[in-house]
């Protein structure tokens, strides 16, 4: 069998991910990666909560200062909706219609960018008006570093979304790039997995007080 | 694996079967996303109420974001499929870890 | 590439090894690059003991004995034994689980490019204004004090270097999940596999608290955060724990290669099956997952409070048992057998009565009350060096001896490896027997000198001298390999006569496809099972077919490059120079570029054709 080989809709194997054994090595490479990423979260978890609302006087913005609800709430429904979309896309990459597949990952990027957007807009917000920035203190540190490393997941995994999207716009699915856009997609459900942590610990919890 | 491809006489009804329980699945999953929104909602809802005490409303908001994840990670990331075993002993592991991690950096950082 | 021409010239095979994805060359890379630094790191180990050697010594400076004693510590860990280890696991674990090749053959050439260039890195501290000086530990409340450059390039280095570990311990595990040969379950691994697989699992959960570590020391140092800063609400206490919840694994990550190695070589040399095969695997699994709850009985005096203390000593204390149930299977596997001498087997010996010394002193480190006295003084330098040199070291030199005629295909000196084993061992004892008596008669640790008439000039010269004899034992070492080297006499498949499993099994060194046919596995140490029926070779899982091989590639050195240069930007960052944010953008671009053109190339690897494979007689594989 040959990686590059054309499927019709009755040859494409069930799981197209894991038919070949390149692609069940990264599946399941991939699914480690994602059990080591849990302990790189929850050590940047645990700092943020070591580090909460400790700061170096009286009138540093605390967290239940700082973050508001409408916010944090549209953020959430967008990138909880992009975990849906991205569903969708690989619904049908398992019934081999690649334009569909496209057709989500557009909308699943466009969600992430969206995402994106406001978190940046977010930053500048608590940066401008209330001067909590990285280097005011010791919870501004660990509130960015926090927030931002998973902010740098989701711009990276735009950027992985994009490039596969591109490189394989003209040829269609194959057994070769199958398992490449599945743990593209694995890897956008963990970005949302560690989203909802965060949106509660860090804000639910930070406005409860 | 769990869906090893069948080797039916017909491929057609194959087929025919496949995109059935494909299109079966995709319900599932958006009855879960549905699930998802609601809790998300329930506990946004929670918090801007701010009649209930922190007590209260710290757990349960917690406990429906390890629902949602939970939903997350068996459908929509498909660990409820055979085969998935070494997954989730390595997966559960990484978070047994990164709980104890977290429960250190609560209790016993002093300063 | 298919590389079936054995003649090369100097720069080709530079060219070769530079882009090989083959995991045993990738195998020697680790060997070289590893034995280099661990000189390197022992050269470092021979100015402490010389400034040691006599009261009052001013042979070096403190501020730069405080650089030699932080190098030595993080050379020696991180740059000397991590890669010997992934030296044995590459040039072994696939061969001893019946598979062509790793699952991830360019992950794990970027790994070792990750390692190397992290390693260079920290390196070049020495001639770029000094080298960390705040102790292998680092701990923020002396690092963040620190000034120079040196604790920025212990950061950038090993976080460089540690990501190569993860995509290691990544690679590792898929192969062993994913790639075993027909028939070999997993309670039919060697023991040596079982470790790799163990130490993996851990290598993937310690090393990203590591990561976040150094990140937020990176931030802090660099970049102007306040994480361990206390007037900005910052806690130093975070860095101990991130740090020592890697830190106590990796001394496992460590240890259980070379017990897997020790396992493989009783079993070998006492010609009988382990004893207690099951309770061994069981033992190692054990001590994997017990090493996660223990870290904090390195913080004991940090004022953590008793219900903390109590928690991790009894933890402590309970790994104990599975390492007990360790000891005494190797020696019930010795009990009975045609036991035979040789140098690796030697080595292994020496290891049970050497071991046991530190693990005994480790339980009396575990009582949280003791180690207040124990704390900081030289009974812990002679703990960890009774366990790290005692265990690691002893079974990296074991399993050297042992596999370098299937890594090299040539036996190394019986007589040498003899000299090499006694005046090491000895040294050894003479170097840290004593520091434990020098600890306990108060002399601190990571002093720079002490005052005559305290008592402790007789047993540091006592201590400098074996040190000498264990630098002796390592240059016969030296000459021994360069001696056997140049006379280069083949051996073949099975040198000692007596291997167990399937690496066995193949020519030495193996062709670069390894098995012409996949083997099939019928039991607990597969090869030994098909000699007890008289039988020369494995019998083939499959019949001869075409042989699909991985493509050499040149991106993980540039992948890696861009790394090394990125890290000279943010190193000189706070600096306010005006050219660093241009060099981390180039580095970046270097480094994403690269990781850009693999994925959008496509790499299908290569076919081996089976008219070739019948063609090429084994010894000729050589790639």
């Amino acid at each position: 069998m040959h990686a590059d080989e054309k499927f019709t809709d009755a040859t494409w194997p069930a799981s197209p991910e894991k038919a070949t054994l390149e692609g069940k090595n990264k599946y399941l490479g991939f699914w480690l990666f994602l059990g080591g990423e849990t302990v790189l979260f929850a050590s940047l978890f645990a700092t943020y909560l070591a580090l909460k609302d400790k700061v170096p006087n009286g009138e540093a913005a605390l967290a239940k200062d700082l973050f508001e609800l409408p916010l944090t709430f549209v953020a959430t429904m967008l990138l909880l909706t992009s975990s849906l979309t991205s569903v969708y896309a690989m619904y049908h990459m398992k019934n081999n219609h690649f334009k569909q597949m496209q057709a989500w990952l557009v909308i699943t990027i466009a969600l992430g960018f969206a995402f994106l957007g406001l978190e940046i807009y977010e930053f500048n917000h608590y940066v401008h008006e209330f001067h909590h920035t990285f280097t005011s203190s010791a919870f501004g540190s660990a509130f960015y570093t926090l927030v931002g490393f998973h902010g740098g997941h989701v711009a990276f995994g735009l950027l992985w979304f994009i490039s596969l999207m591109v490189r394989n716009a003209r040829r269609g699915l194959n057994l070769y790039n199958a398992p490449k856009f599945y743990i593209a997609s694995l890897y956008w459900h963990f970005i949302d997995v560690v989203w909802v942590f965060i949106f509660t610990v860090v804000y639910l919890m930070g406005m409860v007080g | 694996m769990a869906n090893e491809q069948s080797n039916s006489a017909n491929p057609n009804v194959d087929l025919k079967y496949r995109r059935k329980k494909n299109a079966e699945e995709m319900k599932h999953q958006v009855v879960t996303f549905v699930l998802m929104i609601f809790f998300t909602v329930i506990s946004f809802v929670a918090v801007a109420m701010d009649d209930f005490s922190h007590w209260f409303i710290k757990p349960v908001i917690l406990l429906l974001a390890v629902i949602q994840v939970v939903f997350q990670l068996y459908y929509f990331m498909h660990m409820k499929h055979k085969g998935h075993g070494t997954i989730t002993l390595f997966l559960f592991s990484g978070l047994a870890v990164g709980l104890i991690t977290i429960l250190t950096f609560l209790t016993i950082v002093w300063l | 590439m298919s590389t079936y021409a054995n003649k090369k010239g100097f720069g080709a095979t530079i060219w070769d090894y530079l882009t090989t994805v083959d995991h045993k060359k990738i195998a020697i890379l680790y060997l070289i690059s590893g034995g280099l630094f661990f000189v390197i790191g022992g050269l470092e180990a021979m100015f402490i003991r010389i400034q040691l050697a006599i009261p009052n010594n001013d042979f070096v400076s403190a501020g730069f004995y405080n650089e030699i004693l932080t190098m030595h510590g993080t050379t020696m860990i991180f740059l000397a034994a991590m890669p010997l280890v992934f030296a044995l696991m590459n040039a072994v674990v696939p061969l001893q689980i019946g598979a062509r090749d790793v699952a991830f053959p360019f992950l794990n050439s970027l790994g070792f490019w990750l390692f190397f260039f992290g390693g260079v890195f920290l390196n070049l501290s020495w001639f770029l204004g000094g080298a960390p000086d705040a102790g292998w530990t680092s701990y923020a409340s002396l690092s963040l004090h620190s000034a120079g450059h040196g604790i920025d390039f212990y950061v950038l280095g090993l976080q460089i270097s540690g990501f190569g570990s993860l995509m290691a311990g990544i690679n590792f595990l898929v192969t062993i999940i994913n790639m075993r040969a027909p028939g070999m379950t997993y309670m039919r691994m060697p023991l040596f596999t079982w470790s790799t697989f163990v130490v993996s699992a851990l290598i993937l959960f310690a090393f990203p608290p590591l990561t976040v570590g150094l990140v937020l020391m990176m931030f802090d140092r660099m970049f102007g955060a306040n994480f361990f800063d206390v007037a900005a609400g910052g806690n130093t206490i975070i860095w101990e724990h991130l740090f020592w919840i890697f830190g106590h694994p990796e001394v496992y990550i460590l240890i259980l290669p070379a017990f897997g190695i020790f396992s493989e070589i009783f079993a070998t040399f006492s010609r009988k099956r382990l004893f207690g095969y099951s309770s061994m695997v069981f033992a190692t699994v054990l001590i994997g997952f017990l090493g996660f709850m223990v870290w904090a009985h390195h913080m004991f005096t940090t004022g953590l409070g008793p219900i903390a203390n109590a928690i991790f000593a009894v933890a402590t204390m309970a790994i104990a048992v599975p390492t007990g149930i360790k000891i005494f299977n190797w020696i019930f596997t010795m009990w009975g057998g045609s036991v035979k001498f040789t140098v690796p087997m030697l080595y292994a010996v020496a290891f049970i009565p050497t071991f046991t010394m530190g693990g005994v002193t480790g339980i009396m480190l575990a009582s949280a009350p003791a180690d207040y006295q124990y704390h900081d003084s030289y009974f812990v330098v002679a703990h960890f060096h009774y366990v790290i040199v005692g265990g690691v070291v002893l079974g990296l030199l074991a399993g050297i001896n042992f596999y370098w005629p299937k890594m090299f295909g040539t036996l190394l000196n019986e007589k040498l490896g003899q000299i090499t084993f006694w005046t090491f061992l000895i040294g050894f004892h003479l170097t840290f027997f004593i520091q434990h008596f020098l600890g306990l008669m108060g002399m601190p640790r990571r002093v720079f000198t002490f005052l005559d008439n305290q008592g402790l000039n007789t047993g540091n010269m006592i201590s400098t001298v074996g040190a000498f004899l264990m630098a002796f034992g390592v240059l016969v070492m030296v000459i021994n390999i360069i001696i056997t080297s140049v006379k280069n006499e083949k051996v073949g498949n099975d040198p000692w006569g007596d291997g167990r499993t399937l690496e066995w099994s193949i020519p030495s060194p193996p062709p670069f496809y390894n098995f012409k046919q996949l083997p099939l596995v019928r039991g607990l140490d597969a090869y030994w099972v098909e000699k007890m029926e008289g039988k020369k070779e494995m019998t083939p899982a499959e019949p001869l077919g075409d042989i699909h091989m991985p493509n050499s590639s040149f991106l993980p050195v540039m992948i890696a490059f861009g790394l090394f240069v990125a890290a000279f930007g943010a190193l000189y960052h706070m600096d306010d120079k005006s050219w660093t944010l241009p060099i981390i953008i180039v580095g970046l671009l270097i480094t994403f570029g690269s990781m850009l053109i693999r994925s959008v190339k496509d790499d299908h690897g290569f076919h081996i054709h089976k008219e070739d494979l019948m063609d090429d007689s084994d010894k000729g594989g050589k790639a």
